[in-house]
């Protein structure tokens, strides 16, 4: 079976990329970090909300969690897409988003905040219940506490799954190729059934691979520096956020 | 007069008729007490004996279920309605009166991702508003106080357990309050560290600062304090200068106590 591949279709793919592909390969990305960082953001809100004193905020918070978390991401895609009726184009910068990619990006970063809010929500329960009441006891009210004091420690905690998180989202936007986004799959779909050459799917496996690679690379030098700095040595949490987020200084180190 | 030589002031705290109970436990029962001004009041007594949360409840780390506190005459953690029910005060108010009160805790509860200058300068920056370059100065003049001059840029990981404790302890001072609690500040500590922080508590006292102290450390009690509270099973049996408590302690739950740890 193997012999029957067309290797010269996937060496093109993969070393000769065309305009389609970049703009493809562009758009996976863009999309996986513009909706893991929303993601991340709703995520935030939401474990706040949790925690709040306030009943409904909390019932707010689960009921989010409950319908996001149990329903496929698929059927979300869709339901935003055709239920939300968005702006045809939204002009954003250098960006030109379509309804195709605002509803993409809006399920895949509502449905990741549902993630997001229980690996925050575990991040936040590991601090010892000492360290709030340190700062309580220094004058500061919790948002103070929790922005100053306790975030920056569960950070650590939160770090790790984040990371898989984000590998999880770059191989997930291919589904948005269902409701027209021309990102990477919608790529190799066109070309396939253009040719009916199979081979296309195994290149576009590739450049995922590669996008997952890149990230895990990243993710290791993040972590790496998290347990540097676990064993004591002294980085402030900036330095230790911005250092190892820079693709270009975690790629020097290694 | 103090034991310590000084002139009492007006009285800080006030407590009247605390209760508190934690479920079905009744932990607090009916507890009075006042302090004054640069007074220093020991609070002994056995475990469970609801020593830590009285002074958890003077500044309101725990809600009290009857009865008041008072600091320098505000009521603390609660508001008055005009029918004379206490309902719990705002969050703004609480935090403001905790920047008059400040703790001591047990396990430190220093903040790991801080160096020790910034464990200090954190509060009187964020929360009570002074300049950056004066509160990192005021805060190196209080680590070197406490002895940790040159520990300014140490991580509290890096810091031996008595370290860290008089770092908390700079750390307290730092927002200049009107009353330090201190909640068994050596009772997780290595042997041979203790004395390193008794000896900065000492000097505290002798200097003036109102402080109320959980301790098991009698030699403290003996030393620094002008007044020793006995507490057992939530109320206070016994008060008295440590004097009289360690020649002739009146109850006999005292005696026994005393008996079993001295």
């Amino acid at each position: 079976m193997l012999a029957a591949i067309d290797w010269h279709v996937i060496w093109s793919r993969i070393f000769h990329p065309n305009g389609t592909f970049t703009h493809a390969l562009w758009a996976t990305v863009y999309i996986s970090i513009v909706a893991q960082v929303l993601g991340i953001v709703l995520g935030l809100v939401a474990a706040l909300a949790r925690m709040s004193r306030f009943l409904p905020f909390r019932l707010v918070s689960g009921t989010y969690v409950l319908i996001f978390r149990g329903t496929p991401v698929l059927v979300q895609i869709f339901f935003f897409y055709f239920a939300l009726g968005l702006p045809n184009v939204v002009h954003l910068g250098v960006f030109n988003l379509t309804a195709e990619v605002s509803a993409g990006i809006l399920a895949l970063s509502i449905n990741e905040g549902a993630y997001m809010r229980e690996i925050i929500r575990a991040g936040i329960d590991s601090i010892d219940k000492g360290q709030m009441e340190a700062a309580k006891s220094l004058g500061m009210r919790s948002g103070l506490a929790m922005r100053r004091i306790i975030l920056p420690q569960a950070a650590r905690v939160i770090i790790p799954p984040l990371g898989n998180e984000f590998n999880n989202m770059m191989k997930t936007t291919s589904l948005v190729y269902t409701i027209g986004v021309y990102e990477l799959f919608a790529d190799a779909e066109q070309g396939y059934s253009n040719t009916f050459h199979p081979e296309y799917f195994v290149a576009v496996a590739f450049w995922y691979l590669v996008l997952t690679t890149i990230w895990s690379l990243i993710q290791a030098s993040i972590e790496r520096r998290l347990a540097v700095s676990e064993r004591g040595e002294e980085l402030s949490f900036r330095e230790r956020l911005f250092a190892a987020w820079s693709p270009v200084t975690a790629w020097g180190r290694r | 007069m103090t034991s310590t030589g000084l002139v009492l002031g007006d009285v800080v705290m006030r407590a009247t008729d605390v209760n508190k109970s934690f479920g079905r436990l009744h932990v607090l029962k009916d507890v009075s007490l006042e302090v004054r001004q640069r007074e220093t009041v020991c609070i002994i007594g056995p475990s469970g004996s609801g020593k830590t949360t009285f002074i958890r409840c003077i500044n309101h780390l725990e809600k009290v279920d009857s009865g008041r506190i008072e600091v320098n005459g505000h009521l603390i953690g609660y508001r008055e309605k005009e029918d004379g029910k206490l309902v719990e005060d705002s969050e703004r108010n609480i935090a403001k009166q905790r920047t008059q009160v400040c703790m001591v805790f047990q396990r430190f509860n220093l903040f790991p991702h801080k160096t020790a200058l910034e464990n200090v300068t954190e509060a009187p920056i964020h929360v009570l508003g002074v300049p950056k370059e004066k509160a990192a100065e005021e805060a190196e003049a209080l680590l070197t106080r406490v002895g940790l001059g040159d520990k300014c840029g140490t991580y509290p990981g890096k810091l031996s357990g008595g370290q860290q404790q008089r770092v908390a302890i700079a750390r307290a001072l730092a927002m200049k309050p009107a009353l330090m609690l201190f909640d068994e500040p050596t009772s997780a500590l290595d042997p041979e560290v203790i004395g390193e922080v008794l000896a900065v508590m000492e000097e505290l006292a002798h200097e003036g600062m109102t402080m109320i102290v959980v301790t098991h450390e009698m030699g403290f009690a003996r030393e620094a304090a002008d007044r020793v509270v006995m507490m057992d099973d939530g109320g206070i049996i016994e008060v008295g200068p440590p004097e009289h408590f360690f020649e002739a302690p009146e109850h006999e739950r005292t005696k026994q106590f005393l008996s079993k740890i001295l």
